[in-house]
C-alpha cells in the first residue's frame, strides 16, 4: 500500500464515530452537478424531438424552437463541464485486475452480497464502466452533434453524412440515457452514496463495505494534512 | 395546345380544399378524410422550356419574395441554388449527347416534386408543420416549423432550405392558395411556351403520353415521363428528353427514395429506443423491488472505525484471503 493505489486529491478519512470519508471536492461536485443538469436539459429536450408522444416537453424551453436552439449549447455546456471531471476521475477508472473478478460475480453484485466480492478501489468495475460508456458516448454525441447543427454546420457536410450523423445521434442518445438510468438507480439503490455528491462524504462504513482497498489506502497514508477540527463528531 | 385554365373570378371563392383534406400530418396521428380529391400535378415538360426564367420570377412575385442581388458564377443557373426565397430554379446543362455528339442544352426547372410518399413529411418532428393534402400537395405550415432542418435529411430531391434570418424552412408550395381557388401555379401561369402545364394528374399523364409519342418521332427515342415510383410517384412530373438517364439533367435522382437511413431513424430506432429506455428503467424499479436497498451496517461501520483506530477490523478474518 506504499503506492498510491487510485486515491484523489481531496480523499481523505476523519476518525471519529461514525468515521467520515472525504470523496469527491467542492470543485468536483460542482462539475458534477453542471453536467448532470445539463445532461437532464438534453435528454428531455432531446426526446421530444425523437418521439412525437414526447414533442410537449418542448413547452418546457418555451416552445419547439426554443428547443431547437438550445439544445445544442446545452450540448456545448456538457462537453466542456464532462471533459473537466474526465480529467479528474481518469485515472481512478483506469481497470484494474480485481474489475474482471467483480465483472465475473456479477451475480454476487445484483444480489447484493457483497461480502464475496474483491476489495475495490474508489470505483467499482460497474461505475467504471459508467465513466468511459459515458465519455464515449459524450464525445459521439458532441461529434454527431455538430454535423447536425443546422443553423452553424449545416454547409460542412453532406445531405448524406447528415443523415448518418442523425442516427449514430438517436442511438447513442438512447444508450447515454440508459447508462444514466443505470447511474442514478445505482446511486438510489446503495445507500449512503448521494452524500459524496451532495456532501461531498460518505460514512466509514459505507466505505468499508464498497470500497474497501481505497479506505486502507485513505488510513494508511493519513494523516496528510491538518484536518483534526473537521474530524470531531457530530454528537 | 393544353387550354389554358381561365382567370378566376373577382368575387371570393371559397377554398376547394382545406384542413379537412389532409392525409399526412407531420408528427401526428391523422384521421384519414372520408373523400379524397382528385389528384393535381404540375408537368414540366423540359423539351420545350426556353430558360426564360419567367416561371422563376413569377413564382418571386406571387409568394412576395426577394432574391438577394449575386454574383456571376459562370453560369445561367442563378441563383446557383435554391434558397429559401427561390422555391424554383433553372437549372441549366450543357450536355454533348454522345450519340450525335451534338451539344444539348438541358434545361430543368428544379422545385419541390410533391411526393406521394415525403421524405420531409416523415422526417419533421413537429407536429403538424408539414401536411400533405389528398390532392397530393405538399405544404409546410411555417408557424409550427421549429427550424430543424430534418426535412431537409428526409427529402430525395434536396429541395427545402432553411432560412437564415427566421429558422423555418422553406420550399414550392405548389401554390396551394392558388390551387385552392381553381388556378394553377404562378409559374405555369406565366410560362410562354406551356413547357409548365397544370391539371389533374391523369390529364397531365395523358398530355405527357403525346409530347412523348412527338418527341419519338423526331429521334428523341428514350423520351418519356419521369414519375419516379420509389416515391410512390410525385405531383410534379417532367417529361425528358433522355428519360433513361434522368442524372444528367443537373443531378435529378435515378431512382429517387427516402433513405433508409432515415427510415431507420424515424422507424425502428425510434420505438426499439423508447422501449429499451423504458425497460432500463423498469429493471431498476423491479431490481429495488426484489433485491431491496442495499444498505451500510453497524459492522462496517464499527470494521471502519476499528481501521481508523490502528485496530484489526473484527467483523471477519483478515480480507486478504479473497480475490
Amino acid at each position: 500500500m506504499s503506492q498510491p493505489y487510485d486515491v484523489e486529491s481531496g480523499d481523505a478519512v476523519h476518525p471519529g464515530r461514525p468515521v467520515q470519508v472525504d470523496r469527491y471536492t467542492v470543485g468536483a461536485r460542482i462539475n458534477h452537478w453542471i453536467t448532470a443538469i445539463s445532461l437532464i436539459l438534453l435528454a428531455i429536450s432531446g426526446l421530444a424531438l425523437f418521439h412525437p408522444s414526447l414533442f410537449f416537453l418542448t413547452g418546457l424551453f418555451g416552445g419547439g424552437q426554443m428547443t431547437r436552439t438550445i439544445h445544442p449549447w446545452i450540448g456545448v455546456v456538457l462537453f466542456f463541464s464532462f471533459t473537466g471531471m474526465f480529467f479528474r476521475f481518469w485515472k481512478a477508472n483506469l481497470w484494474k485486475s480485481e474489475d474482471g473478478t467483480w465483472m465475473r460475480r456479477i451475480r454476487d453484485v445484483i444480489a447484493g452480497h457483497e461480502e464475496k466480492l474483491p476489495e475495490l478501489g474508489k470505483y467499482n468495475a460497474g461505475q467504471k464502466m459508467v465513466f468511459w460508456g459515458m465519455s464515449f458516448l459524450i464525445v459521439v454525441l458532441i461529434a454527431s452533434g455538430v454535423v447536425i447543427w443546422n443553423a452553424y454546420f449545416s454547409t460542412f457536410t453532406s445531405i448524406e453524412q447528415q443523415r448518418v450523423a442523425l442516427l449514430v445521434h438517436a442511438v447513442a442518445a438512447v444508450a447515454i440515457i440508459c447508462v444514466w438510468i443505470v447511474h442514478v438507480y445505482a446511486a438510489i439503490w446503495v445507500k449512503g452514496t448521494i452524500s459524496a455528491m451532495t456532501r461531498g462524504q460518505v460514512t466509514g462504513g459505507w466505505a468499508w463495505r464498497h470500497h474497501r482497498k481505497w479506505l486502507r489506502e485513505l488510513v494508511s497514508r493519513k494523516p496528510s494534512r491538518p484536518t483534526g477540527t473537521r474530524g470531531t463528531p457530530a454528537e | 395546345m393544353f387550354p389554358p385554365i381561365p382567370n378566376p373570378p373577382v368575387t371570393p371563392t371559397p377554398a376547394k380544399f382545406g384542413d379537412n383534406d389532409l392525409i399526412r400530418r407531420s408528427a401526428s396521428n391523422l384521421r384519414v378524410p372520408v373523400e379524397f380529391k382528385e389528384p393535381v400535378a404540375k408537368l414540366i415538360d423540359v423539351s420545350k422550356c426556353i430558360g426564360c426564367k419567367a416561371c422563376q420570377a413569377a413564382c418571386l412575385e406571387w409568394n412576395e419574395l426577394h432574391e438577394e442581388i449575386g454574383t456571376f458564377n459562370g453560369s445561367y443557373t442563378n441563383p446557383p441554388d435554391l434558397t429559401e426565397n427561390s422555391f424554383t430554379l433553372m437549372r441549366f446543362t450543357e450536355w454533348v449527347n454522345p450519340e450525335t455528339d451534338n451539344l444539348e442544352w438541358l434545361i430543368r426547372k428544379d422545385g419541390c416534386m410533391h411526393c406521394a410518399d415525403p421524405g420531409c413529411l416523415k422526417a419533421c418532428p413537429a407536429p403538424g408543420a408539414i401536411v400533405q393534402y389528398s390532392n397530393g400537395i405538399v405544404d409546410f405550415d411555417h408557424d409550427k416549423c421549429i427550424g430543424c432542418g430534418y426535412c431537409v435529411k428526409g427529402c430525395p430531391f434536396n429541395i427545402p432550405r432553411i432560412s437564415k434570418t427566421d429558422h423555418k424552412a422553406y420550399k414550392c408550395t405548389l401554390c396551394s392558395d392558388r390551387v385552392a381557388v381553381g388556378q394553377g401555379p404562378a409559374c405555369q401561369k406565366a410560362c410562354p411556351t406551356q413547357a409548365i402545364v397544370f391539371g389533374t394528374k391523369t390529364q397531365m399523364k395523358e398530355w405527357a403520353e403525346g409530347r412523348i409519342k412527338d418527341l419519338k418521332s423526331r429521334g428523341y427515342n428514350n423520351a418519356g415521363l419521369y414519375d419516379p415510383p420509389g416515391v410512390g410517384g410525385t405531383h410534379v412530373m417532367y417529361v425528358l428528353q433522355h428519360a433513361d438517364q434522368p442524372s444528367i439533367y443537373a443531378g435529378l435522382p435515378d431512382n429517387p427514395r427516402i433513405s433508409r437511413i432515415v427510415e431507420a431513424w424515424k422507424g425502428v430506432t425510434k420505438y426499439v429506443g423508447l422501449g429499451v429506455m423504458g425497460f432500463a428503467a423498469v429493471a431498476g424499479a423491479l431490481h429495488y423491488l426484489v433485491a431491496g436497498a442495499n444498505k451500510v451496517t453497524a459492522e462496517d461501520e464499527a470494521n471502519a472505525e476499528m481501521l481508523t483506530q490502528g485496530k484489526n477490523p473484527g467483523g471477519e478474518p483478515a480480507h486478504g484471503g479473497q480475490s
